[in-house]
């Protein structure tokens, strides 16, 4: 039997969590290790995407990049988000 | 007052005028900015160009502004799908600049003040299609517009143009930058509407 599966097992838990407001999440910075929330980072939306910013040390923590029917995301900056979830 | 349709004004400059694809014609010169705006003092800034061998040339910007330098008019064309027509700027040819290094490279990863970057083949960069730019309109450059020096590659979408550059990796293979590492096109040619990755 195979050690893993296909990423389709991750359908239930991306729904629940893409579908929360990121705003509330907190991230740390993969720059400096700064912790803070998603709505306290600089974002810069005069550009071809949309990137914010660590308000410490100002690397780029989240790129998003829309087209027409499809959009990229880049959390590279991002060691993590802690989500809240209902208990 | 005269009064005149915007309608009818913006017909026969598009029939005046081929534009990519995609693109609308704007007058004034949008500022696009993906972080804070570094302002540079000339007598700190430097242009490095690395070879794919670790070998390493730099000009400071008393040699950049010494080294002969060319009036460029063009237009140029934003992703965002703006064009604006005419814009004329003097700078330094990359011919110039890479007449002398000696590298065996195809691709260039171009490096900003400020830690931008993006990516193009090496022959895109030469044979008079790239320069290193320094006035605008007759003036020097302001910060918002890239100075006190950016690329200019205006047969690319200008996300090429690196603005604040500060220096040129030359690679053995590509290496995506800034943008094309978040959805855009790795070549980003205006009048194939390359936009975005697969385009
Ligand atoms: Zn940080």
């Amino acid at each position: 039997m195979s050690d893993h599966v296909d990423g389709n097992a991750l359908a239930g838990d991306l729904r629940e969590i893409f579908a929360v407001d990121l705003t509330v999440a907190t991230g740390q910075c993969a720059g400096c290790g700064y912790r803070g929330s998603v709505a306290s980072l600089r974002v810069y939306q005069n550009a071809p995407g949309v990137v914010a910013r660590c308000p410490h040390c100002e690397e780029v923590v989240l790129r998003l990049v829309r087209a027409p029917g499809r959009a990229w995301l880049d959390l590279r900056g991002t060691v993590s988000l802690e989500i809240p979830l209902q208990a | 007052m005269a009064i005149v349709s915007p309608g009818f004004s913006g017909r026969r400059q598009s029939a005046d005028v081929q534009l990519p694809p995609g693109q609308y014609l704007t007058e004034d010169f949008p500022v696009l900015t993906a972080g804070p705006t570094p302002r540079v003092p000339t007598d700190r800034w430097e242009l490095t160009v690395n070879t794919e061998a670790g070998q390493k040339y730099t000009w400071s910007w008393q040699q950049l502004i010494e080294l002969p330098a060319e009036k460029i008019t063009t237009d140029i064309h934003c992703v965002t799908k703006w064009s604006k027509l005419g814009t004329r700027w003097k700078g330094v040819s990359l011919d110039v600049l890479l007449e002398e290094v000696e590298t065996a490279a195809d691709f260039a990863l171009v490096q900003s003040y400020g830690g931008y970057t993006t990516n193009l083949p090496l022959e895109d960069l030469l044979d008079g299609q790239a320069w290193i730019a320094y006035r605008y309109d007759d003036d020097d450059i302001t910060p918002e517009h890239g100075g006190p020096a950016r690329l200019l590659v205006p047969h690319l979408y200008f996300w090429k143009s690196a603005k604040w550059v500060r220096g040129i990796q030359l690679l053995l293979e590509d290496e995506p930058g800034f943008w094309e590492t978040a959805g855009y096109h790795d070549y980003g040619d205006p009048w194939r509407e390359q936009r975005y990755q697969g385009d």
